[in-house]
C-alpha cells in the first residue's frame, strides 16, 4: 500500500475506551440485527466496529493479566462500576469477541467457551447438578459423555438414566422430582438419529426439566435448537464450527441468566481456551456458511452414490428417505451435515478395514467436520477394547465405516470411495 | 502426494498439507525453528537455514505451485517484495514495459526505486496489443501487467501478450490478486511469472501479509529462488499457516464472493446516482468477452463505480456505510470500500491520475462474503446520505 494513505474518514474513535467494556449499547454496536444474512453474521458479529489500532481483525490477546492504571481504576472494577478485564482465566478479549459471534450465531442470548468439547459439558453439567440429582441421556450419544457421566458424575452422587434414543415414553417415566437436566445429540453419532426437538422441549417443560442438546454434528447452520426453546446447545467447537482440523474448543449457548453460574464456575475451575485458539475459532467462523454449504452437498451427494453402490449394505445419512428419522431431520434441518455411516455388504471387520485404507483423500483419524473429509471404522476407533455384546447394544458393528466429508470437490470423494469400494 | 489429478478445490486442501509423518498430524506443525541440525559437518539436510527453506514454507510453496500449475513457487513477506524480486532479475539499461494501470505499489517501485538501479520504465495501456508491440525496444527485457487491472477492472490478453513476449524473448510477469488461481491461471496461458498479493484473497482474512510468485520453468525458478535467498524477504512460518489455512477455502470464498459481486454490480448500473459500473461480469465491460474466455463464469469480486458527485460527496459515501470497511487491502471475508483518488492511488502523479482515468468520483468496494441484501442495503443507505 502506498505510504501516505490519507484516511480523512475515521469517524469512530471508539479506539481509547477500554478493551473489554460490555455494556449494553456497545453490544448493540457489535452484533449486526439477526436479520441480516448468517455470513454476515459469522463475519461481522461480536467483534467492535472499531478495533485497538483500527485494525480489521481481532488482535490476539496473548497477555496472561491486564492491568490497572491505579487503585482508584481497580476500586472501580472491583465495585462494578466498570467491566473490564482483570485476569486470563476470568475472560479475555479475544474469549468475548468470540463467544458474542457464537451467541449471534446460534441466536442465542450467551455463549461460554471452553477449551474442548467435553469441558464444555463437564462444565454445565459441574455447575448445574448437585448430590442426588439425576438426568436422564438417550443412549445414542459421545461415548465420552456416557464415560463422564455413568463413572465420574456418579462419584458425586449424580444418577444418570439412559433410555432409548427417541423414546419419549421412556424419558417420561424415567423423570421424577430429582431430574435435573434431559440430554440428547441430534443428530447421534455415527447413527445419524435426529430426534423430535419440539417434542423434546415439550417434555423438558411439562416437567419443569432444563434440556441440553449437542448439536456438534448439525452446526447452527442447519439445526436452530434455542428457536424450540431448548435451555443449552453444546457443541464441539473443533469440528465445523472451527472447522480446519487445527483447533479443541467447546461452548454452550444460552441464555444470559442460566449461563451466568456456568460462566463462574469455568472461571475457578479453569477449563478456558487459549488466545491463539479463540483468534482461530473467530477466523474459521468467518467461512461458516460457505463450509456448511459445501460439508451438506458433500454429505448428501455421497450419502446417494454410496446407497446405489453394490458393495454397500446400508448408509445412515439423515437426508436419505431411507433413514429412520429422515421425516424430523426434513422438517427441522436446514441440511443434513457432512457426516455419514455406512456399512460395507457381507465383509468382517479386516475387509472393511481394506475400504478405510484404501481411501486416498479421505484421511484415517479420529475427528470430523473439518475441511479435510476423514474416514475411520468405528470398531477401530473407537470401540475397540469394548466387549462384542457392548458393540452390539451401542449399534457398533464389524463392518461399519464412518467418514466425515470435507469441502473438496464431490466428484473427487465420489471417485475415491468408488474406488475404494471396489478394492 | 498423489492428489495432482484431482480438482482444485481438493488440491487446494491436501496438496501441501501432508499427514505429518512424525506423529500423524491432520494439519502439519508450524515451524519457527530458524535453523536445522545438519546430519554432518559439510554434509546438508533438506533445510538448513530458515531464510534458504523452512518446512512450513515449503509446504505453502507446494501447495501454489500446484494450484497455478507451476513447477515451484516462492512466498515472500509481501507482494512487493515479490515483485521487486522479479525486477531484480534485471541489469542497469534493462527496461521494463508495465500495464498503465498497475497498482500504486508497483508504479512507486517502477518509477522511484527501479530507476536507481538503472532499469528504465514506460507504461502503456496493456489492452491495446499494438501499443505494446510498438513500444518494446531492444531493451525491453520484463512486460509486466495484471490480469485484472485496478480500478478499471481491465482485463489482459493473456495468450496473446505471452506470444508476443515470447517472440521477442521477454519475460511476462503477471499481478493475478484480483483474479486469483481458482479463476485464472496465467501460467496455462504462456505467462513466465505469476505474482500475488497473498494478502488478499489467498489470505483471504485481512490478518496476514504476503507474497508469492510461481513460474512454469524450472530455470526461472532457480534464477527467482537465488534473488530471494540472497535479499532475504522471506515469509514467517506463521503467516505461511494462516495463508495455507486461507487456501484452503480460497474456491468456495471467491466464487461466493464473485456470485455478490455480480449482483452487486448489476444493481449499482441501474441506480440514479452512480454512472458509471467498471465490473468484468457486466456485458457492456470492454474487457467482458476475454473475462469470459478466462475466468468461465465468476470474474472476481471488485467492483468500481463512478457516483454523480463530487470527492466530498464520495469520500462521504465512503465514510458511511456500516458493514463496508474504510479501509486499503481487498480480497478478504469482510468487505472494504475506498476512494483511489484519495487512497490506493493517491501515490500516481495527478496528471497520471487523470490520464489513466482515477476521477474523484470513482469508489472500488471490495466484495466480501456478507450476503447481498446486507451489503446492497448498506451501500443503498450510503449513497441516499452523501448526494440528498
Amino acid at each position: 500500500m502506498p505510504a501516505l494513505v490519507v484516511n480523512l474518514m475515521a469517524t469512530d474513535t471508539t479506539s481509547s475506551q477500554p478493551i473489554a467494556s460490555d455494556s449494553n449499547a456497545d453490544k448493540q454496536r457489535l452484533t449486526p440485527p439477526a436479520s441480516q444474512g448468517m455470513s454476515t453474521q459469522s463475519v461481522h458479529a461480536g467483534e467492535r466496529r472499531q478495533k485497538s489500532e483500527g485494525a480489521i481483525s481481532t488482535p490476539m490477546y496473548c497477555a496472561s493479566t491486564f492491568t490497572f492504571e491505579s487503585t482508584d481504576a481497580l476500586l472501580r472494577f472491583v465495585e462494578g462500576e466498570e467491566e473490564r478485564e482483570e485476569y486470563g482465566r476470568y475472560g479475555n478479549p479475544n474469549e468475548r469477541s468470540v463467544e458474542r459471534k457464537l451467541a449471534a450465531l446460534e441466536g442465542a442470548e450467551s455463549a461460554v467457551v471452553y477449551s474442548s468439547g467435553m469441558a464444555a459439558i463437564v462444565g454445565l453439567l459441574m455447575s448445574k447438578l448437585s448430590a442426588g440429582d439425576e438426568i436422564i441421556f438417550f443412549d445414542q450419544c459421545y461415548h465420552r459423555s456416557r464415560e463422564f457421566c455413568t463413572k465420574h458424575l456418579s462419584r458425586f452422587g449424580v444418577v444418570t438414566h439412559q433410555v432409548k434414543t427417541g423414546d419419549f415414553a421412556a424419558m417420561e417415566a424415567a423423570i421424577n422430582a430429582r431430574t435435573k437436566m434431559l440430554v440428547s445429540e441430534s443428530p447421534t453419532n455415527p447413527h445419524l438419529t435426529c430426534i423430535d426437538i419440539e417434542q423434546f422441549v415439550a417434555v423438558g417443560k411439562a416437567h419443569g426439566v432444563e434440556t441440553l442438546i449437542d448439536a456438534t454434528l448439525a452446526t447452527p447452520f442447519n439445526l436452530r435448537p434455542i428457536e424450540y426453546g431448548v435451555d443449552y446447545v453444546l457443541h464441539s467447537a473443533t469440528k465445523y464450527l472451527g472447522g480446519h482440523n487445527d483447533l479443541l474448543a467447546g461452548v454452550i449457548c444460552g441464555s444470559k441468566e442460566q449461563l451466568e453460574s456456568v460462566r463462574n464456575l469455568r472461571g475457578i475451575l479453569g477449563s478456558v481456551n487459549s488466545p491463539h485458539n479463540l483468534y482461530l475459532l473467530e477466523r474459521g467462523l468467518k467461512t461458516f456458511e460457505l463450509r456448511m454449504e459445501r460439508h451438506n452437498q458433500n454429505g448428501l451427494r455421497l450419502a446417494q452414490f454410496l446407497e446405489s453402490h453394490p458393495s454397500v449394505d446400508r448408509v445412515y445419512y439423515p437426508g436419505l428417505t431411507s433413514h429412520p428419522s429422515h421425516n424430523i431431520a426434513a422438517s427441522q434441518m436446514r441440511g443434513f451435515g457432512g457426516l455419514i455411516t455406512f456399512t460395507v455388504r457381507d465383509a468382517d471387520w479386516k475387509q472393511t478395514s481394506r475400504v478405510v485404507d484404501a481411501a486416498r483423500i479421505a484421511r484415517i483419524a479420529p475427528s470430523l467436520g473439518g475441511v479435510e473429509s476423514l474416514i475411520e471404522q468405528p470398531l477401530v476407533m473407537s470401540y475397540y477394547n469394548c466387549s462384542p455384546e457392548d458393540r452390539q447394544r451401542f449399534g457398533i458393528s464389524d463392518n461399519m465405516i464412518r467418514m466425515s466429508c470435507g469441502i473438496e470437490n464431490t466428484e473427487d470423494l465420489i471417485a475415491d470411495l468408488d474406488q475404494a469400494l471396489s478394492q | 502426494m498423489s492428489n495432482e489429478k484431482a480438482s482444485f478445490r481438493t488440491r487446494a486442501v491436501h496438496v501441501g498439507n501432508e499427514v505429518d509423518p512424525a506423529t500423524g498430524a491432520v494439519v502439519a506443525p508450524v515451524h519457527f525453528a530458524t535453523t536445522f541440525r545438519q546430519p554432518g559437518a559439510g554434509v546438508w539436510g533438506e533445510y538448513d537455514y530458515s531464510r534458504s527453506g523452512n518446512p512450513t514454507r515449503s509446504a505453502l510453496q507446494r501447495t501454489l505451485a500446484s494450484l497455478e500449475g507451476g513447477v515451484n513457487s516462492l512466498a515472500f513477506s509481501t507482494g512487493m517484495a515479490a515483485i521487486h524480486c522479479v525486477t531484480m532479475l534485471l541489469s542497469p539499461g534493462d527496461m521494463i514495459l508495465a500495464g498503465s494501470d498497475i497498482y500504486g505499489g508497483a508504479y512507486r517501485l517502477f518509477h522511484k526505486i527501479c530507476d536507481r538501479a538503472g532499469i528504465g520504465i514506460t507504461l502503456v495501456d496493456f489492452t491495446d496489443l499494438d501499443a505494446i508491440a510498438s513500444a518494446i525496444r531492444p531493451e525491453t527485457k520484463l512486460l509486466w501487467g495484471e490480469t485484472i487491472g485496478n480500478p478499471q477492472m481491465s482485463i489482459l490478453d493473456l495468450p496473446s501478450i505471452a506470444k508476443l513476449a515470447q517472440s521477442s524473448g521477454i519475460l511476462f510477469g503477471v499481478d493475478n490478486t484480483f483474479g486469483t488461481p481458482a479463476l485464472i491461471r496465467p501460467l496455462e496461458h504462456g505467462v513466465d511469472i505469476v505474482m500475488h498479493s497473498a494478502t488478499k484473497y489467498l489470505g483471504g482474512h485481512s490478518d496476514c501479509l504476503g507474497g508469492t510468485l510461481a513460474v512454469a520453468d524450472k530455470a526461472l525458478y532457480d534464477q527467482l529462488y537465488y534473488i530471494q535467498n540472497a535479499t532475504g524477504a522471506v515469509l514467517d512460518p506463521m503467516s505461511c499457516f494462516l495463508l495455507s489455512r486461507g487456501i484452503k477455502t480460497l474456491d468456495v470464498r471467491i466464487r461466493a464472493q464473485s456470485e455478490t459481486a455480480m449482483k452487486l454490480a448489476v444493481w449499482l448500473k441501474g441506480h440514479p446516482q452512480v454512472s458509471r459500473v467498471l465490473y468484468p461480469g457486466l456485458e457492456d465491460h470492454p474487457g467482458h468477452e476475454l473475462a469470459s474466455q478466462l475466468m468461465g463464469d465468476h470474474f472476481g469480486a471488485m467492483v468500481t463505480f463512478e457516483l454523480r458527485g463530487d470527492k466530498v460527496q464520495t469520500a462521504t459515501v465512503c465514510q458511511s456505510t456500516k458493514l463496508f470497511c474504510l479501509a486499503v487491502s481487498l480480497g478478504a471475508v469482510e468487505s472494504l470500500i475506498e476512494q483511489p483518488a484519495t487512497m490506493s492511488h493517491a501515490s500516481y502523479a495527478p496528471e497520471d491520475r487523470i490520464r489513466f482515468g482515477i476521477t474523484d468520483g470513482l469508489i472500488r468496494i471490495s466484495v466480501g462474503l456478507e450476503s447481498y441484501d446486507d451489503l446492497r442495503n448498506d451501500l443503498e443507505t450510503a449513497i441516499a446520505s452523501a448526494i440528498a
